[in-house]
């Protein structure tokens, strides 16, 4: 089992106070805190061996680069990929699916074809393929979600037709905390043709993902919310595909050659291999090796024992919250069906009422759509609050948080 | 002359249907102006001096010695500029 104690000890923030009270952290879907073994990587790398990778062949960018590939095989040993070549570093989730849409879906996705994503979905997963299909006129469809919250399973199988291209949706949601069931939505949307990319902005930080089991085409997610910096994350994308790709962006680092050529008067431009001709610029090489120590710090903890703990804080504090008045959980309510995320409401507050009351005693948690206004609307809600676990929280901020919701939920 | 913005550090809508918007008050400024707001505006209940529900003009809001106050249901910044001037000048 996971001791969130010493793990705390790791954790420099966890010692401050706000407002005049202990930091209780219960935002962490939106961002994780950092330990301090992420923070001393990054000063050491800035310290030590900081310079540009794969340009140079000085002692600095070699060290800087291969402690940057080390980043790429540690993230691709994680989520066992099969190789580096699998895992293409971006700034975050969004940045991810962006790629996709317009690597893959710019040249694939023409009119009379379909994207299929679901209405639970965070705006990362809907815009991009929204602004595509304005420029390429493919249809986007929208899978069906449960009044609680929960996947429509039969009505989402029966979207996937032989006009679906690729099936878009969160491995687990951001708002509720569901989890989905990627294996059974790959099989079928294999079966019919389509590929599938995976949101799992919220599942890899919080349990063991495997994309080889999985099977999924394309699994985006970021670094912060897994104990790495914010601006670095990742796209996985099978390699067969990602070979086929053109790139995204264009500049410096993808590229094998630039030739210009005297009588055509234009350039003729090889790209380099994988996962480097997606990753053009300069990349941001100390969040790449911050991500590193992040993923190391999480295998030493161990995913299996990550699910576990907070499986049992969402059940204790769902439990709690479900006996006091004036206060209502939303989506599902059994815990088993999530993790680690608790979507409620106060009798006659706004979920920012809420949260800035819990504010001022130090208990930091998120209000508002939390970037999923179509599953708002599903719940008829104006906006929502939502508490979030990780590795470092514990039964007594469990405790103090309920005690204060109790005093919140009177006034 | 004294104004708003001396005492105000930025003000932020909502994100959510509600259009709420937080008022955080600059560090330097928030107990004198926590001060002249609770003398101002109507306390109709608190919590341990920790969270204030107020009312001013027919406006409810919420204030905390955080140097924060949420505004409920106003129509524009206009009107939240002459409520602020209202509780503070």
């Amino acid at each position: 089992m996971l001791n969130p104690y010493r793990i705390r000890e790791d954790f420099p923030i966890l010692k401050r106070k706000v407002n005049g009270y202990p930091l209780i952290y219960f935002d962490n879907a939106a961002t994780s805190q950092k330990p301090k073994q992420v923070i001393e990587t990054i000063k050491h790398y800035y310290e030590n061996n900081n310079a540009n990778v794969h340009r140079a062949v000085h002692t600095l960018s070699q060290e800087a680069s291969e402690l940057y590939e080390n980043a790429h095989e540690e993230v691709a040993k994680f989520i066992n990929a099969k190789g580096m070549e699998e895992i293409v570093f971006v700034r975050g989730t969004t940045e991810a699916i962006n790629l996709v849409a317009y690597a893959w879906g710019l040249p694939t996705l023409k009119k009379n074809v379909e994207v299929l994503v679901t209405l639970m979905e965070h705006h990362s997963n809907i815009v991009p393929w929204e602004n595509l299909s304005k420029i390429n006129g493919f249809k986007v469809r929208y899978a069906e979600v449960n009044s609680d919250g929960t996947l429509n399973y039969e009505a989402f199988e029966q979207a996937i037709t032989n006009k679906t291209k690729i099936v878009c949706f969160a491995h687990v949601s951001n708002v509720t905390g569901v989890v989905n069931d990627v294996k059974r939505i790959v099989k079928v949307a294999h079966e019919r043709g389509a590929l599938t990319l995976i949101d799992g902005a919220q599942s890899v930080p919080h349990l063991h993902v495997d994309v080889k089991d999985l099977d999924v085409d394309f699994l985006a997610f970021s670094g912060h919310k897994m104990l790495a910096p914010t601006g670095i994350g990742v796209l996985y994308g099978k390699r067969e595909i990602l070979e086929k790709m053109a790139p995204f962006h264009g500049g410096g680092e993808m590229i094998r050659e630039v030739s210009y050529d005297p009588k055509t008067k234009r350039c003729s431009i090889l790209w380099t291999g994988l996962p480097w001709k997606y990753e053009a610029g300069t990349p941001n090489i100390a969040g790449g090796i911050g991500l590193m120590e992040a993923v190391k710090y999480l295998q030493r903890v161990g995913m299996r024992n990550v699910e576990a703990h907070e499986e049992m804080l969402t059940k204790y504090a769902t439990q709690h919250m479900l006996q006091l008045k004036n206060i209502e959980i939303y989506g599902p309510k059994k815990p088993s069906a999530k993790c680690g995320i608790i979507p409620f409401g106060v009798d006659s507050l706004s979920s920012h009422d809420v949260a800035l009351s819990l504010d001022a005693y130090g208990i930091m948690i998120r209000s508002g759509f939390h970037c999923a206004q179509p599953l708002h609307q599903i719940f008829k809600l104006k906006s929502s609050a939502r508490a979030s676990f990780y590795i470092y929280n514990t039964r007594e901020e469990v405790d103090r948080f309920i005690e204060i919701l109790k005093e919140i939920a009177q006034l | 002359m004294v104004t708003v913005e001396d005492y105000v550090a930025r003000t932020e809508g909502t994100c959510g249907e509600e259009k709420d918007v937080i008022v955080t008050f600059k560090y330097d400024k928030k107990d004198e102006a926590i001060a002249k707001i609770l003398k101002r505006a109507e306390l109709r209940k608190s919590i341990a001096n920790i969270i204030f529900e107020l009312a001013f003009e027919k406006h409810s809001f919420r204030l905390y010695p955080s140097g924060k106050a949420i505004f409920r249901g106003l129509k524009d910044k206009e009107e939240l500029n002459r409520i602020l001037s209202g509780l503070l000048l």
